[in-house]
């Protein structure tokens, strides 16, 4: 395990009668790039701004480093954490050039070393032909970048992204993600990024963190908390999801659809469940016998999502390649996709174990 | 400024009128953009017409008199003093207007929301009462220093009042109040994450405000400075009683002294153009700098609560500025008013007293709104039309200010008696009559072209604040000007629309030498009245309706402060705070 | 926001039209008066006019301004101008209005002979109505009057006894101006410059007020100053026991340098005959109620000074030259300006 640089200990945060962030617990290793995801409003903003030393947290420690920044006694103000911000709207220096927005950071250097820094950071990300615009005379992409550069330049221990592509147009934003990442990567940089694009926190995060109403649900790599969501909440946010009451009896789980899988380990169980089905996980195979009926197609170009109705009034979707299309009104047989341990629910939790 | 005329060159090039634009050099197709609305550029041209034609009237009246230029031969001496006086009050109100702004908006201490408002009381202290009241409390002879003497001893060494940086103090603490309201507003619009940007760059609290805050309030900043640049420059009444011989104090003694308002006339030329230098020469200190930023508009700075010594500093700070410039001179009235009544009760309130006061009132509620639309139009002009006219134009708008009152009087007068023989030329029977001294319409322009100024600064640096994309936006949206100006510029502007408000209203309230010259018979303001007793000193008389001028002021600053809680989004926790939890 | 700024200019308008009334101040009295009067001068000038519509019938109404500024309104005003009299606190003000022909000649007996000659215009233009004297005033505890220069006392005060004892007023002060201007006539440029001179070299405390210079006089913070009588004598009489005592300069040599504040006939009037009677009303029956509170001097040899004034003994004053006063002032300024008295 490499070195912890920031860490978290029951940080609790209020405005007023809000609790905006309670009891939270987070850890994150050199050079791991953490993302944070969850609905407006859970608490996401806060946690940077707690970490950045922007809100002074009511209870909890902060460290950076292994040095406490916020504590009961201790306390950090934002210029002697080194923490870096990209923030939202980027909040670039207006009066300032790209070069002196770059060093902005790097005050206490020497006036040569401080020039050194800022060519190299300006190379990194590729930025040396814009050194002498103004931020008005850059582009959204561009001035995501010098966001970053400036951030990065004064070499921090961990740097905070807050939904920094969400002002950029959906053509840029790839490109812009892909470069933000590399360049997080070449530099070596701990960072944590906030989002609110699930495939984004997935595909760029080495781990993913989840929060709902000031609570961290699962804190994981992408693969967990996608296909072993902790909670009901983590499993309808991070993709589409339908949950169906199902039993568990002797380590088989069935539910209306008939058997779904083996639960291994659970021998010897008797409880009710709900599964929870993601449309990838869900086959249909037309059959006049078929419990389900086909009632609505969403054509997706590779994919074709199916919407099927169960006797009891449950809906579950499935995609389809885009050659398969059920026209609406046909019976099929729905089944879990050979192979699929899907997620059991007892209440709000997954399990995995039996309980009991 | 040019995205309006580059926009066509995207793949999209049709009509032929769009192409025949694009063959056009640039510089054609920039004057072109900007008579694309040629209402708008024509409207800032003429109000620019009106307001200059009574400093031109005098420029006129000087030249033909002599025919030549005549300056006095201590005008170098003059000059320096003018500038030494200019640049120390320019940094005190700048420390302690912006100091102080700084202090209410990010900061919360006890009786914060109260100095919030009553910070701006200076300004209502008519500077005819100031010079007086200061010198008959600090000078040797007063009673401050005469305590000093029979408490400490005779032998006590106290450094002289009546010299160039006792002015440069009593004018700071009377006119930081420009400096304050302007950066109030500024910080109050600034976007919270640039500030939190250099924090988490290393940069402290102090270099946080040096390197980023204040160099974004920059407009507001020098809008405030280059309105009391102008005060200090036209300043008669206060600095002559600290013996400092600046240009307006060598105007005075040409007009008055030497009977000869031609010098007089020329002298005034040279403070304006001594102005128009200082305002030109900041605006091309900026060069490509922007100072508009994007994002979350309006949440402000996160205010910090003081405790124990810090609050109790910053309480004294706000108590300091406001009882040199505010308290002292009010307590010192009230003393002579008392004094007054004592002696006399029957006579203690004139008759008059309440239609002079409805005068006062009136006036300066009807200017203050005049001043404000006219300022706003402008403003709005300079952002419809991409050409460099209208704001060329809405620069000459403030030029009124930079000349001294009576000088403005003069040139109103002036003015209308060339118009008046113009129409008799024409053959019109009687002329225009006594248009300007037979009505108060003359004292209503004067005023508007004196202060148009405050108003446009104060509104200028709140539409420069706003991106001119929101502009280009709102206009693509289909938007014409005028509902571009209601529903978006005023709007975004309403924190300078109220400032210039506040500071046109009190400044009207107290304004002497125009009503003073140009009011009809049977006329008359409270500031006339005080004017009247205190020029024959007596102050004993004088006070009370001096303290009427100062309460007539403070209640719609308070009301309008009030009211613009607005524009404040840091309002108590309870009634839901500007920044949720995110 | 609209709704705000809808209220805000319906209230505004609301305001002007109800104001109007109000603001337009001539339409609102019941009748236009017969006279009238732009004046320098505010004090007292109410009650005489008020005495006088009383004895004659004839309404004043007077609008007060400062002597420069009203000259310039008059002369901008022309033909059109509702002003009947000019009346101004100093004689170069009168002689400035003389020359921009804005006053007209009146022959009245009456007004030659209550006015003498060196207080009216040689052509008539003008009249003088009450006198001031600008003389020494001493704190009698640091002060043994006997030092003064009995001959010019001004030129004295140069003497380096009384160095780091004076105060003075500046030179934006029209009393100052023609003080100097004054002595410029009497005594020549060279001399006065060296007056001036001796007074600079003797620190000067330069005060910006006169009330402040008896006030410092009285403080003992200054041991001599220049004032108007007429503030010692308003001071006095609220402070009987105030430690100021007034000496009258040059009683040896060319008298005490006095100035006038009077009136004259505007030249555009369609009403001279009234105007004429104000004048002849100001320099006899009304000298009491025009000068009374103010304590000054009346130019009418008939008609007494105040009590407190009367005090002050008699004096022989020195001639005032209304022209000299005019044409030196902007020389007098020269002067100061050359030795550095600010």
């Amino acid at each position: 395990m490499s070195r912890v640089v920031l860490e978290l200990e029951g940080v609790t945060k209020s405005y007023g009668p809000v609790v905006a962030v309670r009891d939270l617990e987070l850890r994150a290793t050199a050079g791991e790039l953490i993302t944070l995801i969850g609905p407006s409003g859970c608490g996401k903003s806060t946690l940077l701004r707690v970490v950045a030393g922007l809100e002074r947290p009511d209870a909890g420690t902060v460290r950076i480093d292994e040095q406490v920044v916020a504590g009961p006694r201790d306390w950090s103000p934002p210029e002697r954490r080194r923490v870096g911000m990209v923030f939202q709207d980027h909040a670039l220096f207006p009066h300032l050039d790209v070069t002196r927005n770059i060093a902005f950071g790097l005050d206490g250097m020497p006036r040569s070393r401080r020039r050194e820094r800022v060519d190299e950071v300006l190379g990194l990300a590729r930025l040396g032909h814009l050194a002498r615009r103004y931020p008005h005379e850059l582009s959204g992409g561009e001035q995501q970048r010098v966001a970053l550069a400036r951030a990065l330049a004064p070499a921090p221990a961990v740097v905070l992204l807050d939904e920094p592509f969400s002002s950029l147009d959906e053509t840029l934003r790839g490109q812009v993600r892909a470069d933000t990442v590399a360049l997080l990567r070449t530099t070596g940089t701990t960072a944590l990024l906030v989002t609110h694009d699930q495939t984004e926190a997935l595909s760029v995060g080495d781990r993913v963190v989840v929060m709902n109403e000031g609570r961290i649900d699962q804190a994981a790599g992408p693969v967990e908390v996608f296909e072993q969501p902790a909670t009901r909440f983590v499993a309808s946010f991070m993709g589409e999801a339908v949950f169906l009451p199902a039993h568990v009896h002797d380590a088989l789980l069935t539910s209306e659809i008939g058997l779904v899988s083996t639960v291994p380990g659970w021998t010897g169980t008797d409880v009710d469940v709900e599964v929870v089905l993601r449309p990838h996980e869900v086959a249909l195979a037309p059959s006049p016998e078929g419990s389900g009926v086909v009632c609505g197609l969403e054509y997706h170009g590779a994919f074709v999502l199916h919407s099927v109705r169960l006797p009891s009034g449950s809906l579950v979707q499935s995609w389809q390649p885009h050659s398969v299309r059920h026209p609406p009104g046909t019976r099929v047989a729905v089944s879990v996709v050979a192979g699929v341990r899907p997620t059991l629910l007892v209440g709000d939790r997954a399990m995995t174990e039996p309980p009991g | 400024m040019t995205q309006a005329a580059t926009a066509p060159t995207r793949s999209t090039v049709t009509s032929p009128r769009q192409r025949r634009r694009l063959r056009r050099p640039w510089w054609r197709s920039r004057w072109r953009s900007s008579s694309d609305r040629p209402f708008w550029s024509a409207l800032a041209l003429l109000v620019a017409a009106f307001v200059v034609l009574p400093v031109l009237a005098v420029v006129v009246d000087g030249l033909e008199a002599t025919g030549s230029v005549r300056l006095p031969s201590g005008l170098a001496a003059m000059a320096l003093t003018t500038l030494l006086l200019m640049g120390g009050v320019a940094v005190g109100t700048l420390v302690v207007g912006g100091g102080l702004a700084w202090l209410v908006t990010v900061t919360r201490f006890p009786l914060r929301d109260l100095f919030s408002w009553m910070l701006v009381l200076p300004l209502a202290m008519p500077a005819y009462i100031l010079g007086f009241v200061f010198l008959s409390t600090f000078d040797e002879a007063g009673p401050v220093q005469g305590w000093l003497r029979d408490t400490v001893g005779q032998g006590l060494w106290l450094p002289p009042v009546r010299t160039l940086p006792g002015a440069v103090l009593v004018l700071t603490m009377t006119l930081f109040p420009y400096v304050y309201l302007m950066a109030r507003a500024a910080f109050l619009e600034q976007s919270p994450s640039t500030y939190d940007a250099a924090r988490t760059l290393g940069a402290g609290r102090g270099r946080a405000l040096r390197s980023v805050v204040l160099p974004l309030a920059r407009p507001s900043l020098a809008a405030g400075l280059a309105l009391v640049m102008m005060e200090v420059l036209t300043d008669f009444a206060t600095v002559q009683y600290f013996g400092v011989e600046t240009v307006s104090v060598g105007v005075y003694k040409a007009w008055k002294g030497s009977y000869d308002f031609a010098a007089a006339s020329q002298l005034s030329v040279l403070v304006l153009l001594f102005a128009v230098a200082v305002l030109t020469g900041e605006r091309l200190l900026r060069g490509r700098a922007r100072y508009t930023q994007r994002g979350s508009r309006g949440q402000g700075l996160e205010p910090v609560r003081l405790h124990g010594v810090r609050a109790a500093v910053a309480v004294v700070c706000c108590l300091v500025a406001l009882g040199i410039g505010f308290l002292l001179p009010v307590v010192r009235l009230a003393g002579w008013a008392i004094g007054e009544a004592r002696r006399s009760p029957g006579e203690l309130v004139d008759p008059r007293f309440s239609g002079y006061l409805a005068n006062s009132l009136t006036v300066a509620v009807v200017v203050a709104l005049g001043c404000v639309v006219v300022a706003l139009v402008l403003g709005h002009a300079g952002r419809m039309a991409t050409g460099p006219l209208p704001h060329v134009a809405a620069q000459i708008t403030t030029f009124g200010y930079a000349v001294p009152g009576a000088v403005v009087g003069i040139g109103v007068l002036l003015a209308f008696a060339g118009l008046d023989s113009l129409v008799r030329g024409v053959g019109v029977e009687g002329g225009t009559g006594l248009l300007v001294t037979g009505s108060v319409a003359g004292i209503l322009y004067a005023y508007l072209v004196r202060f148009l100024a405050p108003a446009y600064q104060a509104i200028d640096a709140s539409l420069t604040k706003v991106s001119r994309t929101t502009t280009l936006s709102a206009l693509s949206l289909g938007a014409g000007p005028r509902r571009i100006l209601w529903r978006v510029h005023l709007p975004l502007a309403r924190s300078g629309v109220f400032v210039a408000f506040v500071l046109v209203l009190v400044d009207a309230i107290k304004e002497l030498p125009l009503v003073l010259l140009l009011r009809p018979f049977g006329f008359s303001t409270l500031a006339v009245w005080v004017y009247e007793l205190a020029s024959e000193n007596y102050w004993e008389k004088a006070a009370l309706p001096a303290l009427v001028i100062v309460a007539a002021a403070v209640v719609p600053v308070f009301l309008l402060f009030r009211h613009a809680r607005l524009v404040d989004p840091h309002r108590p926790p309870a009634a839901g705070r500007g920044r949720g939890p995110a | 926001m609209k709704r705000v700024v809808l209220t805000a200019v319906c209230l505004g308008l609301a305001a002007a039209t109800a104001g109007c009334g109000a603001l337009d101040g001539s339409s609102g009295d019941e009748e236009p008066a017969d006279i009238q009067v732009y004046s320098a001068r505010h004090y007292d000038v109410e009650n005489a006019f008020a005495a006088f519509e009383e004895e004659t019938g004839l309404k004043v109404e007077f609008l007060f301004g400062e002597d420069a500024d009203l000259l310039k309104r008059l002369e901008a005003e022309g033909e059109q101008s509702p002003a009947d009299v000019y009346m101004t606190v100093d004689a170069g003000n009168l002689w400035a209005a003389q020359q921009a022909g804005v006053l007209q000649p009146v022959q009245s007996k009456m007004l030659d002979t209550a006015v003498p000659r060196g207080y009216r215009d040689r052509g008539d233009h003008w009249f003088g109505l009450a006198l001031r004297a600008r003389t020494v005033v001493y704190h009698p505890e640091n002060v043994d009057p006997a030092d003064f220069d009995t001959e010019n006392t001004y030129a004295g005060l140069a003497d380096t006894k009384w160095q780091g004892r004076l105060c003075m007023r500046d030179s934006t002060e029209a009393y100052t101006q023609s003080l100097v201007a004054a002595l410029i006539e009497t005594y020549g440029r060279e001399e006065t410059e060296q007056m001036v001179q001796g007074w600079l070299d003797n620190d000067v405390d330069i005060m910006s007020n006169d009330i402040l210079l008896l006030e410092a006089v009285d403080a003992g913070t200054c041991d001599v100053a220049l004032v108007n009588h007429y503030y010692l004598a308003r001071e006095l009489e609220e402070k009987p026991d105030m430690a100021v005592d007034i000496f009258w300069a040059s009683q040896d040599g060319e008298g005490v340098q006095m100035n006038l504040s009077g009136a004259g006939v505007v030249a555009t009037t369609d009403n001279e005959a009234d105007a004429q009677k104000l004048l002849e009303w100001l320099a006899t029956d009304g000298q009491g109620s025009f000068i009374g509170g103010n304590h000054e001097y009346p130019v009418n040899a008939d008609v007494r000074p105040d009590s407190i004034v009367a005090g002050f003994g008699r004096f022989d004053p020195m001639p005032i030259d209304a022209a000299a006063y005019g044409q030196r002032n902007a020389e007098a300024l020269a002067l100061l300006e050359e030795v550095g008295y600010e």
